[in-house]
């Protein structure tokens, strides 16, 4: 069986009023229906790279290079018609604000329909049909009379549940979401996870789910790559990341969420801030803000190196298991 | 939909009122004696005061106000005094000049404006967009009697190809749809239609770029939508603001036009008005005002309910 998604070396570099090289030689694949969670912080590469899977970065302003292949298909090599037939239907998005992915002016059956019709060639009343069904499948009371609403006459957790209709009406071989829960009230992001799970099961699609709260990445996916400064520092099933997080950096995150914090005790918050990337990292990126780094750390990127499996890590400490504090 | 097009009809009422109020006020406050331009210079006190009772001038304001209200409302705005003519057919063979002034320069500069800011809006910071920017700003910046002054040295004294005045052959103010009368339609045309298409392209490039950045355009690039497909979700968007820009400009090209009609000698209602004025005609001043200024507030009426019709976001109770 094809692998469902294979990135290769993918580099991209933003030029302009200042270079930016946010995406170094990342590598990355996934099996068929499998859920991946992306993990980092803003400006880590998540969203770019989501970005050139669909083949949405800027040609003018940036660079891409590596590969990347979806169900064998060579996605960079895309272009015109090709492109369009590939976006939304075999890979489509659930973006982070779903107030301004969804066009104002236009019905949401309209901009349901208008998808599956370019993809399935129907007709506009059959593509209102699936539409009306796809709002039935991310349980939208009343889906009939919320087919003929604006965006803006729905609620935020409404309005995400249209956009997960809209990405998934062409049953897509793999979701991109773009932090599609950061918007929303605690309450709400919990029913949207726990409903892009049960669709993710029903469809068996492979789902990407970029995000920053690791809560969420544990709840959602079945494997973690970890992000940083544009490059994946860490890769494992949820299980391991959680279990046994190898890379300093990793480590960093997973202690600096709120369980177990008693009440006045400082958070345990990573020091430092991420690098700017307007030069191409050739030392360790996160050494500056590293508590375990050595000399070698700053000489030369350290080499990723995969222990077991599918299991990798991208530190000179992989194989020294480092004690957590 | 209904109920709010009865309660903006309804809204109408007082703007109206208030107008010609204003309407006929202003024309009080004018400075100078309507009387003194139509007596002659010898006349007596007696015969000064015959003639203001003639034409009601005599009577307290809140008294003429109603007069001159309850008479409009029965269609009589009056008769001129520097004519003698009844003001209404005065004012509605002008205001029909000028509207068909109106209409053909925003024919013209309409879809150019329309066009030229899209292309800017699309291709943002580029030659492309430089270029509509500098003709957008010489546009609105060229004083356009000016230009309409230009324009008659080239086409009607050196080129001889259109003529430099009037709205037909012979001075005449009837108009008719042929060629001959259509001639004289384009030079005026031309002229007004200049600053619009500045004012235009810059409100639709500034929409369509802004537009255009907006995340709902890559999520429609996301789900497989063409760049046509694109750019007409970007026009559905653009088009209520476009619209009512629009439908503003129109009221201005009807009102504003005097400078062109005096230049042209075009016998529309800014031709009407200044005579009116230099003539002290109180009734004709009066009545093209309050015409102008209700053309002004239908503008603004149809406008409000073209864009709760396009846009879903205004509030259509």
């Amino acid at each position: 069986m094809t692998k469902l998604l294979e990135i290769n070396d993918l580099t991209v570099r933003f030029s302009g009023k200042r270079t930016v090289h946010a995406i170094n030689n990342v590598s990355l694949s996934m099996e068929q229906g499998e859920t991946l969670a992306l993990l980092g912080e803003s400006g880590s590469g998540k969203s770019v790279t989501l970005k050139a899977l669909l083949g949405l970065l800027p040609p003018k302003r940036s660079s891409v290079e590596g590969s990347i292949h979806v169900n064998g298909t060579d996605v960079l090599s895309l272009s015109g018609k090709a492109l369009q037939r590939y976006r939304g239907a075999e890979v489509s998005m659930v973006f982070q604000e779903p107030a301004l992915a969804l066009d104002p002016v236009y019905t949401v059956g309209h901009q349901i329909a208008e998808s599956v019709m370019r993809h399935k060639g129907v007709s506009k009343a059959d593509a209102l049909s699936t539409a009306l069904d796809m709002l039935d499948r991310v349980r939208i009371p009343s889906a009939n009379r919320r087919l003929h609403s604006y965006p803006h006459e729905l609620s935020g957790g409404m309005r995400q549940r249209v956009m997960i209709a809209l990405a998934l009406a062409c049953r897509p071989r793999l979701l991109l979401a773009d932090e599609p829960t950061t918007a929303l009230d605690a309450t709400v992001q919990i029913q949207i996870l726990l409903l892009l799970r049960e669709l993710q099961k029903e469809f068996g699609m492979g789902v990407i789910f970029v995000t920053h709260d690791i809560g969420v990445a544990v709840e959602i996916s079945e494997r973690v790559a970890v992000m940083y400064a544009g490059q994946i520092v860490e890769e494992g099933t949820t299980r391991e990341i959680i279990r046994d997080g190898r890379h300093p950096y990793t480590q960093g995150l997973l202690a600096a969420n709120l369980h177990d914090v008693a009440r006045g005790a400082r958070l345990n918050a990573i020091p430092g801030a991420p690098p700017a990337l307007e030069v191409k990292p050739d030392a360790c990126p996160f050494a500056p803000r590293c508590s375990h780094v050595m000399p070698a750390c700053r000489a030369a990127l350290p080499p990723m190196v995969t222990t077991e499996g599918r299991r990798r890590v991208a530190c000179l400490h992989a194989d020294a298991v480092v004690a957590a504090e | 939909m209904l109920t709010y097009l009865i309660r903006r009809l309804i809204l109408v009422l007082p703007v109206a009122f208030g107008v010609s109020v204003i309407c006929f006020l202003l024309v009080q406050i004018a400075p100078g004696d309507p009387l003194t331009a139509i007596m002659p210079v010898d006349a007596t006190a007696e015969e000064q005061d015959a003639m203001r009772a003639a034409y009601g001038l005599d009577k307290p304001l809140p008294i003429q106000y109603a007069i001159w209200i309850g008479n409009l409302v029965q269609g009589d705005m009056g008769k001129s005094i520097a004519t003698g003519r009844p003001v209404a057919g005065e004012v509605f063979g002008a205001v029909q000049n000028s509207l068909l002034l109106a209409v053909s320069a925003a024919v013209i500069a309409f879809p150019i404006g329309t066009a030229l800011g899209f292309l800017a809006g699309y291709f943002r910071d580029t030659l492309v967009d430089r270029g509509v920017t500098a003709i957008s700003i010489a546009g609105v910046s060229v004083p356009n009697y000016w230009l309409g002054i230009v324009l008659v040295i080239i086409f009607s004294v050196n080129l001889g190809w259109l003529p430099s005045m009037g709205a037909g052959p012979g001075g005449s103010s009837e108009w008719q749809w042929n060629w001959e009368h259509m001639r004289h339609l384009v030079l005026p045309a031309v002229t007004l239609a200049v600053v619009p298409i500045g004012i235009v392209a810059r409100t639709v490039r500034a929409l369509a770029g802004d537009i255009l950045s907006q995340d709902f355009v890559d999520a429609l690039y996301a789900k497989g939508m063409s760049r046509v497909d694109v750019l007409r979700h970007v026009a559905r968007n653009a088009a209520a603001t476009a619209l009512s820009v629009m439908g503003l400009q129109l009221g201005y090209l009807l009102g504003g036009s005097i400078l062109i009609e005096t230049v042209f000698n075009w016998p529309g209602s800014g031709f009407l008005l200044s005579n009116a004025i230099f003539q002290r005609d109180l009734p004709l001043l009066q009545g093209t005002i309050l015409v102008l200024a209700l053309f002004f507030v239908a503008m603004n009426l149809i406008v409000d309910v073209a864009q709760a019709a396009i846009d879903p976001r205004i509030q259509r109770t």
